[in-house]
């Protein structure tokens, strides 16, 4: 052999490297890919980019495996003619074949009834198109995964402080003391997760996991505490009732920045109990609260307006306003709520023994008030008041799935929220800190249409098809108080679903309830497999006929890079490109990568030329809307606007002259602006340059405390971040969720709930947070399944996109279903056997793995990587759906029927959040005489049109030589 | 002489497998590759990886540790692979102490790999040679690359910058300070085999609180009212 030393890459021809942005998950690495010959050599972080600093994780580093999948498609299908649904029955067909099809059909459609057509999306980062394409046809029905996904992180932290974890904010690991991290195994967003925790605890931070089981990053938690699912809120109501109990809050944070010592009117018998006492003062409309509030000041024992120079009020006692209104600082209410949670009742909720809890709390308590640091960083708060400097209680959390994926989830995560108020840590160093363009107003101000009307023919929605409902007017319903949109989304069921239910769109359009609709299109969605709970009845329903033979929805278009599940139930399919084929903008729109520090975006940029016919979705939408005339789309002469989706990026505007676009960075004509300017036709190129992102840095006496910071919010305003420069309080109480409330008990005039929802809807919408039981475990015989069940995503497969790729599915190849050994050894299992998992709505045969990782309530698996036979390319007798198995034929996307309704979503009642991690199960071992398969099984997909022929038993991939796949 | 190494911090390192793929993806199209995939799209598939991480459970619940542990070959000072070797494919480089294979010598005779206490060693199957972990010796070594990059494929990628790379007889280098200042060990010193690699401990941090710190004239309970005073008083009745 050659001297290594003499041989080395550099010495080659035919080597091209490439800057774009990583697509393996949705974390949005830099990345750096070196090509020899056209064919990817390597894929390495970039060490210039912000977001992973050159880092970069199993899948991308995998990324080679996915360009060069056999399971990749590449033709427009068409299912043949009597072939069956289901049955991967496919024609190949051109591109302006399939889209005359489309074009013929969406025409008849919006012609007639928009809301017929659907648009249900996976995680594409690119909500920012979809949701206009979807808007501009006049369609309220769209929306991306994040109903089924972690809408309760979202939108229980969004409403509490205007803001939340993932791309929206997070943890300061670098000036942090104590970190708390609840339920989390791998998430978003993971390498910048990955590189802070590190040097959390190589600086000295105290590390704590709060979760059922001690995988990923748990590992290295110097504290595990284990937890029983779903009961996260009792615990943390416990150490908030600690906190409060001995004045471990921080109380001039709580003061000056947050409701807490706001005046509420405490008179059940009034229509305005709960509400805050509203002072006479002048203030412009908005969505955002006024600041028409009282307080009770100390000195002079008045009521006098919040923020009154010298005012210093009570945070706790009952007062009487002159006018004989009896009312209470909000933060009267929440210690009166508190009180009843005490550290003995979380114990026996929870199964985290009373001392833990209470130390736990003090732990929080003492860090916070003890290692308070001080920034020399001067500031001016909304109030005018100037600041030396900034401060902070270095105490921070982190949280995901596991306090999310619960119908109890969204009060969960605003009793979080309190509790980072409690200690005095939002946007401060060492706690939580906003990334742009958060925070928000409390809720954010697009709202959802009000009602049918804002659907008609061959018009664009009125509203956005998203949004944050403030009040019950916000809902979008009908006379009767009934949805509007086919998965119910800001209906009475689910009012502030503000990610909609993308989980039960097929279940409703299926049983035509609350209508029918013709078509509908799903982007990277895993609907007849991992993305649907109940998975084998929604394959069902996907090919369940009417009395004439006709489809229940009657026509299905699938854009998927990959053969996937869903593929085959498909009338149409769309081949899309993979991240190295195509561009993206990672959008300001959408959700960026900011920093702490300020705004950043990011582009993808192909480094090589798609596979077959394949073409990227966004070209898709942008040729479809060109064809369909939509508005934002054509010229005032009809002709099309925009040439493809690069073209798009540069020139659209959200509205004429608006100066704000796809990307932020290098506005316009010649690059000078940024955020806000006009279209530049070099912004692409100059993205390029500088390593396919966008960053800002705001100067630091902008980069705190920005809910009130009065620089920070002009510059905000002033670069289109923000409607207003207004004070964004913290939401200790809620009055936005007591509106909902007082509809519901009648008090109120405008949108009502139907009967059957008035006690769902007062029960839940409590404005103080409160600790219920999952609403499936209140409904099922939790004696007769007694465990819970729960996935979790691995470290090497974050996303479970890949069990085509050939590395990744040589680590986790099938998974097993997890349990404490003195839970197996009850049941009489050995490590490995076959056993059934059962719930009251399905089961599932798998095999037993025995660990001490795990609390023995629980029993769990990895997410997604059993597939069934036949799909992404693998041989039909692949581990993944031989020994692999799929979780949600157990979970069911529907409740039991109860006394408000037959058909309501299995999930949280406020926001539709899916509650996959409610499911209760009993496990018993499989008989011998049973097969050594995983059950259910499902007849094989078969290679459809445009497949590469099956590859062989050995594969020595050689960049340069292995010409994707023809060679092995 | 320089004694080039891997430390890998077992205190932060969660498993996330980046340092297994990145290194097949660099070393398959580079001076150790191919490396192979047997199935790879088909029942058991199995490859060659120069590096795998294997997960243990300590203790019992609740008083367990989950533990991560990334194994590559530990690049021995004194490796029982290389005399075992009847044709010297197995070698030791006196540049930078990297053990190397030399695919063109090797007859897959598997000596090296019952020689290897630590299991390091792997068959490529297809090609019937034995391989493992070269530092990425070519990638390393390659001086177009910008210093901060010549380093393996593993310790760019890892998230948690667990793995250092370095010159464990240069008492200077990261890698040197780590091992002595943080308790850095090797793998089963007692086979004489002095490897090269060493692994970091788990640390813990805990919080020792005091009494007193729940006891506070600060505490801010005491700004809010005391109980307003009702009824009768002593003054309102002793005369």
């Amino acid at each position: 052999m050659q001297d290594p030393v003499d041989h080395n890459d550099a010495g080659q021809s035919g080597v091209e490297v490439k800057n774009t942005t990583c697509y393996m998950c949705a974390c949005r690495c830099g990345i750096r890919v070196t090509l020899r010959d056209g064919e990817v050599r390597h894929i390495e972080g970039n060490p210039a980019h912000p977001h992973n600093q050159g880092v970069l994780c199993a899948k991308g580093a995998s990324g080679i495996m996915k360009q060069y999948s056999p399971g990749r498609l590449s033709k427009p299908l068409l299912r043949k003619k009597n072939a069956k649904r289901g049955e991967s029955d496919f024609e190949e067909i051109s591109w302006e074949q399939a889209f005359g099809i489309m074009h013929e059909r969406l025409a008849k459609i919006r012609a007639e009834d928009p809301k017929k057509f659907a648009l249900f999306t996976g995680r594409d980062q690119m909500q920012a198109l979809t949701g206009m394409f979807a808007k501009q046809f006049g369609t309220p029905n769209y929306a991306a995964h994040g109903g089924f996904c972690s809408v309760n992180m979202a939108a229980g932290l969004i409403y509490t402080i205007g803001g939340s974890f993932w791309e929206f904010g997070g943890p300061d690991l670098e000036r942090s003391k104590l970190f708390i991290m609840f339920g989390t195994a791998e998430d978003h967003d993971s390498n910048p997760l990955k590189i802070h925790i590190s040097k959390f605890k190589r600086q000295g931070g105290r590390f704590i996991s709060i979760n059922p089981i001690r995988t990923g990053y748990s590992a290295i938690a110097d504290e595990w505490v284990a937890i029983k699912p779903g009961t996260d809120g009792a615990l943390l109501l416990a150490i908030c009732n600690e906190i409060i109990q001995q004045g471990l809050y921080d109380r001039d944070f709580l003061v000056n920045y947050t409701n807490a010592a706001e005046l509420v009117i405490d008179d059940q018998k009034s229509a305005d109990h709960g509400l805050f006492y509203p002072a006479e003062m002048h203030y412009e409309e908005g969505c955002f609260d006024p600041q028409n509030k009282l307080w009770w000041d100390k000195e002079l024992d008045i009521a006098m307006g919040t923020h009154t120079p010298g005012c210093n009020p009570y945070l706790l006692g009952d007062f009487t306003l002159d006018d004989g209104t009896a009312v209470k600082p909000s933060f009267q209410l929440l210690k009166e709520r508190m009180e009843k949670y005490s550290v003995e009742w979380a114990e026996s909720i929870t199964g985290i023994p009373a001392e833990t809890i209470r130390r736990l709390a003090h732990e929080m308590g003492v860090t916070a008030r003890d290692q308070k640091i001080e920034l020399p960083i001067q500031w001016t708060d909304t109030w005018g008041n100037e600041h030396d400097s900034v401060t902070g209680n270095p105490v921070s959390f982190h949280a995901m799935r596991g306090l999310a994926a619960h119908s109890n989830g969204f009060q969960t995560i605003r009793t979080l929220g309190i509790l980072m108020t409690l200690l005095g840590t939002i946007d401060r160093p060492g706690g939580f800190r906003h990334k742009a363009p958060f925070p928000r107003p409390i809720p954010p101000c697009p709202k959802p249409p009000k009602g049918p009307d804002c659907v008609k023919p061959d018009t664009v929605l009125d509203g956005m098809p998203l949004g944050w409902p403030a009040t019950p007017d916000d809902l979008f319903v009908d006379d009767d108080g009934e949805p509007v949109r086919i998965d119910k989304a800001f209906s009475w069921e689910y009012p502030l679903s503000v990610h909609g239910l993308m989980h039960n769109t097929i279940t409703n359009a299926w049983r035509g309830d609350p209508y029918k609709i013709d078509t509908l299109l799903l982007f990277m969605a895993n609907m007849a497999w991992n993305s649907s709970m109940n998975t084998s009845k929604v394959r069902d329903m996907l090919t369940d006929t009417d009395d004439n033979g006709e489809y229940k929805i009657p026509f299905l278009i699938v854009c998927d890079a990959f053969h996937s599940e869903t593929v085959a139930f498909a009338d149409l399919v769309l081949p899309d490109t993979t991240y190295l084929e195509r561009y993206d903008a990672l959008s300001m729109l959408d959700r960026p990568i900011s920093e702490f520090s300020g705004p950043v975006d990011s582009v993808r940029i192909p480094v090589t030329e798609p596979k077959g016919d394949c073409k990227p979705f966004q070209d898709v939408l942008i040729e479809l809307g060109s064809r369909l005339q939509l508005p934002a789309f054509v010229k005032q002469d009809g002709k099309r606007k925009f040439r493809d989706y690069p073209d798009f990026v540069i020139n659209y505007e959200t509205s004429p002259g608006s100066g704000i676009g796809f990307l932020a960075g290098w506005r316009g004509k010649g690059g000078e602006k940024f955020l806000k300017g006009e279209p530049n036709p070099k912004q692409w190129e100059m993205y390029a340059n500088n390593n396919c992102f966008f960053q800002y840095e705001l100067p630091k006496s902008y980069q705190y405390m920005r809910n009130w910071n009065q620089g920070y919010l002009e510059w905000a305003r002033a670069h289109g971040m923000t409607r207003y420069a207004e004070p964004i309080n913290l939401h200790l109480y809620s009055e936005v969720l007591q509106k909902f409330r007082l509809a519901a008990q009648g008090k109120r005039p405008g949108k009502q709930p139907p009967e059957r929802l008035r006690k769902r809807v007062e029960t839940y919408f409590d404005p103080l947070p409160f600790y219920y039981e999952p609403l499936e475990s209140q409904l099922v015989d939790t004696r007769e399944y007694p465990l819970n069940a729960l996935t979790q995503r691995p470290m090497a497969m974050y996303h479970s996109w890949d069990s085509q790729n050939a590395w990744l599915r040589q680590i986790h190849t099938h998974n097993y279903l997890f349990m404490n050994p003195t839970l197996a050894s009850e049941k009489g299992f050995a490590d490995g056997d076959w056993i059934w998992i059962e719930s009251p709505h399905g089961k599932v045969r798998c095999m037993c793995r025995y660990s001490e990782a795990v609390e023995p309530g629980t029993v769990w698996t990895w997410n997604a990587i059993g597939k069934a036979s036949g799909a992404w390319g693998l041989s039909p007798k692949a581990n993944e759906s031989q020994k692999g198995f799929l979780l949600n034929h157990v979970i069911s996307e529907e409740l039991p029927p109860c006394e408000s309704g037959k058909h309501l979503s299995n999930s949280d009642p406020i926001t539709g959040q899916a509650a996959w991690f409610d499911v209760r199960v009993k496990v018993y071992k499989a008989e011998d005489s049973e097969s050594k398969q995983s059950w259910p099984q499902f007849k094989p997909l078969h290679r459809v049109p445009g497949m590469d022929k099956k590859r062989g038993k050995w594969q020595n991939y050689v960049a340069g030589l292995f010409n994707a796949g023809k060679k092995s | 002489m320089t004694q080039l190494a891997l430390v890998i911090d077992l205190n932060v390192c969660v498993g996330c497998h980046a340092c297994v793929t990145s290194c097949k993806e660099w070393n398959t199209s580079g001076w150790a590759g191919p490396m192979v995939d047997q199935h790879p799209y088909d029942n058991d598939p199995t490859g060659t990886f120069f590096n795998r991480v294997q997960t243990y459970e300590i203790g019992t619940f609740p008083n367990m540790e989950t533990v991560h542990f990334p194994k590559s070959c530990l690049h021995c000072e004194d490796p029982p692979c290389v005399p075992v070797c009847p044709t010297g494919a197995s070698y030791k480089r006196k540049d930078n102490g990297v053990v190397l294979v030399d695919y063109d010598k090797c007859i897959g005779c598997k000596y090296c790999s019952w020689a290897c206490p630590y299991g390091m060693r792997e068959l490529d199957e297809y090609q019937k040679v034995m391989k493992k972990c070269t530092l990425c010796i070519d990638r390393i070594s390659d001086e177009s690359k910008p210093e901060s990059e010549r380093k393996p494929a593993c310790v760019l990628a890892c998230p948690t910058s667990a793995r250092l790379f370095g010159d464990v007889h240069d008492s200077d280098s990261e890698v040197s300070v780590a091992i002595r200042e943080q308790g850095g060990y090797q793998l089963m010193p007692e086979w004489g085999t002095r490897p090269a690699n060493h692994y970091l401990p788990r640390r813990k941090t805990r919080l020792q609180l005091h009494k007193d710190e729940l006891e506070r004239v600060d505490n801010p309970l005491r700004e809010e009212s005391l109980p307003a005073a009702e009824g009768e008083t002593l003054d309102d009745i002793a005369f």
